[in-house]
């Protein structure tokens, strides 16, 4: 059993686009990685399936069980922690804490001291005396004190320093290493590439690449930069070249197909120097935005 | 309904409680102090209100009764109570869901393990206990108020009970209505035009109603369906007005709930 499967999920506000046929599956003890710029549909995919919004069409089960239908006991087993955190401003995180612990049958309280003492947040400070940090952090200590099979972060590192941000990977792997599934949405590759198992990318609301990180990367493109004496202006116009770029002494692109022909193409000249990488996943991703 | 979302709902209106009570409770009180310098002077009183236009005397509260007499008097005051109890309960219904939303911090609630409909019998409940609380308020203010300046006279105690007991269902009716236009539009950014425009509009229909004589405004307005004026002079509700409330309360309260457990809530975007 998948932990999330969408089906054709579909979201129109109105006559503006939100998603369109998402279908997804996440499995249980994943870290999936929700990749795609802003506006790409990343948010409302977490909201569908948090029951905060509707489905124009299709259908999105988590833990097997229907987003809209069985919402509430779903809900009980995941930490979801927004792209932007908004409280009671008035309250003192503690409370807002331990108000929100108070809707799980699982919150612990040590475990709520001990995420903030992780963290570095201040319990007694009322909320709308912290800094957008660390309210991020008042969200991510709301989003695992009661221990959830899963949980869905949306633009998590937001607002974090680069230590904040690593505490909290940290914390992700630890959760995840004792089997919490993860759906992280992101537009920073890097630390999509590496957390995660599995990418999905999304443009323009519809899903256009789910894929292993490592299949992504290596089976698709290779970065390929040849410095020869004298190439042909259209030496390398080849089917599954791709971005070519001429630079000083040398061309730079992407290539997708068989390795063989390219490497035959590349030994026909008098070469310099050769590299043949596999792309970051920015690349990969830049590639799929052009 | 959910223990912890009610307790935390009553929490959060505790200040705004105490302030609407003590307001309610002055008004009447202060007001009604005026009493016995009236009675004092009951024929002059009734010759400078002769000259006013009945019209003009009903958009007040003061019409078909006198106000040197203790019940036609209190009328009056109770009118000015009613305005206040309005404007409470019609920032608390428009209120209700939609300032957690304009503070994008719906997504709090919602995301918790709890179905929309116990959030929003929560919160409702929350609010109608509040306003029970100033009700409360305003009601041991009244008792008092007519006990201590009745210039002499004797209180009616069943006109003063018709009154009095008519607020809570006065409340529920712009609770409900203003939660139901909230959930109609698509964004209340501020609450408090929306619930004064409620209230005050209410109130003038219901001037209006008089003045204008034949146009039935007073089909949807709740100052007309509890007028002081009119309980004082036959001694009891106009039943089938009280209807309109109750029937008015009812479909606010379905439309309510269909629309808020369909509703999709916005993000920042």
């Amino acid at each position: 059993m998948s932990i999330i499967e969408t089906r054709k999920l579909t979201k129109y506000y109105g006559k503006a686009r939100g998603i369109i046929d998402v279908s997804l599956q996440v499995e249980e003890g994943e870290i999936f990685g929700f990749i795609g710029p802003n506006g790409a549909g990343k948010s409302t995919t977490i909201r569908l399936l948090l029951g905060l919004i509707f489905p124009s069409r299709g259908s999105a089960a988590i833990f097997g069980k229907d987003v809209i239908k069985d919402g509430p006991e779903i809900r009980q087993d995941i930490g979801y922690l927004p792209s932007e955190v908004f409280y009671y401003e008035r309250m003192k995180v503690i409370d807002l804490l331990k108000y929100s612990a108070s809707f799980y049958k699982s919150a612990d309280p040590d475990r709520m001291i001990e995420l903030a003492e992780i963290m570095e947040l201040n319990l007694n400070r009322r909320i709308e005396d912290l800094s957008y940090g660390n309210k991020k952090k008042v969200g991510i200590v709301q989003g695992l004190l009661h221990r959830p099979r899963l949980l869905l972060l949306d633009e998590p590192t937001l607002g974090l320093d680069p230590l904040m941000q690593r505490k909290f990977f940290e914390l992700i792997r630890q959760e995840n290493a004792r089997g919490v599934t993860i759906f992280f949405s992101s537009h920073i590759l890097g630390e999509v590439q590496r957390l995660c198992n599995r990418v999905g990318i999304i443009k323009e609301g519809r899903i256009i690449e789910v894929s292993d990180i490592h299949t992504l990367q290596q089976n698709n493109y290779k970065r390929i930069y040849v410095a020869a004496n004298a190439i042909a202006a259209d030496y390398f116009e080849l089917p599954g070249v791709t971005n070519l770029e001429q630079t000083n002494g040398g061309v730079r692109f992407f290539y997708k197909g068989d390795i063989d022909a390219i490497v035959a193409r590349i030994s026909a000249l008098e070469l310099i120097d050769v590299t043949i990488e596999e792309p970051t996943l920015e690349e990969i991703f830049l590639h799929y935005y052009e | 309904m959910n223990a912890n979302m009610y307790r935390f709902e009553i929490r959060m209106r505790l200040r705004s409680v105490i302030i609407w009570s003590l307001a309610g409770a002055a008004v009447i009180l202060t007001y009604q102090a005026f009493f016995p310098s009236f009675a004092k002077e009951a024929a002059l009183v009734d010759e400078v209100m002769a000259n006013f236009p009945p019209e003009f005397l009903e958009a007040f509260g003061m019409g078909g009764v006198s106000l040197a007499d203790v019940m036609g008097f209190f009328s009056f005051v109770f009118l000015f109570a009613q305005l206040l109890l309005a404007i409470q309960a019609s920032l608390y219904g428009f209120g209700l869901v939609s300032v957690d939303e304009a503070e994008w911090r719906a997504d709090f609630l919602l995301t918790r393990p709890v179905t929309r409909a116990q959030i929003l019998t929560s919160k409702l409940l929350a609010a109608i206990t509040a306003l029970l609380i100033t009700d409360l308020a305003v009601w041991s203010a009244a008792i008092l108020a007519i006990n201590l300046f009745n210039g002499g006279q004797t209180v009616d105690q069943h006109i003063l009970f018709l009154m009095l007991a008519s607020m809570p269902i006065f409340q529920f009716f712009f609770l409900t209505v203003g939660l139901m236009i909230s959930l109609l539009v698509k964004r209340v950014r501020s609450v408090t035009p929306y619930a004064l425009g409620l209230a005050f509009g209410m109130y003038l229909l219901g001037a209006f109603s008089d003045m204008a004589g034949d146009v039935k405004l007073e089909w949807i307005t709740p100052f007309k369906h509890f007028d002081g004026n009119d309980i004082v002079l036959h001694g009891a509700y106009n039943a089938p007005l009280v209807m309109i409330s109750v029937a008015i309360i009812m479909i606010a309260l379905a439309g309510s709930y269909w629309r808020y457990l369909r509703r999709d809530i916005a993000a920042v975007s």
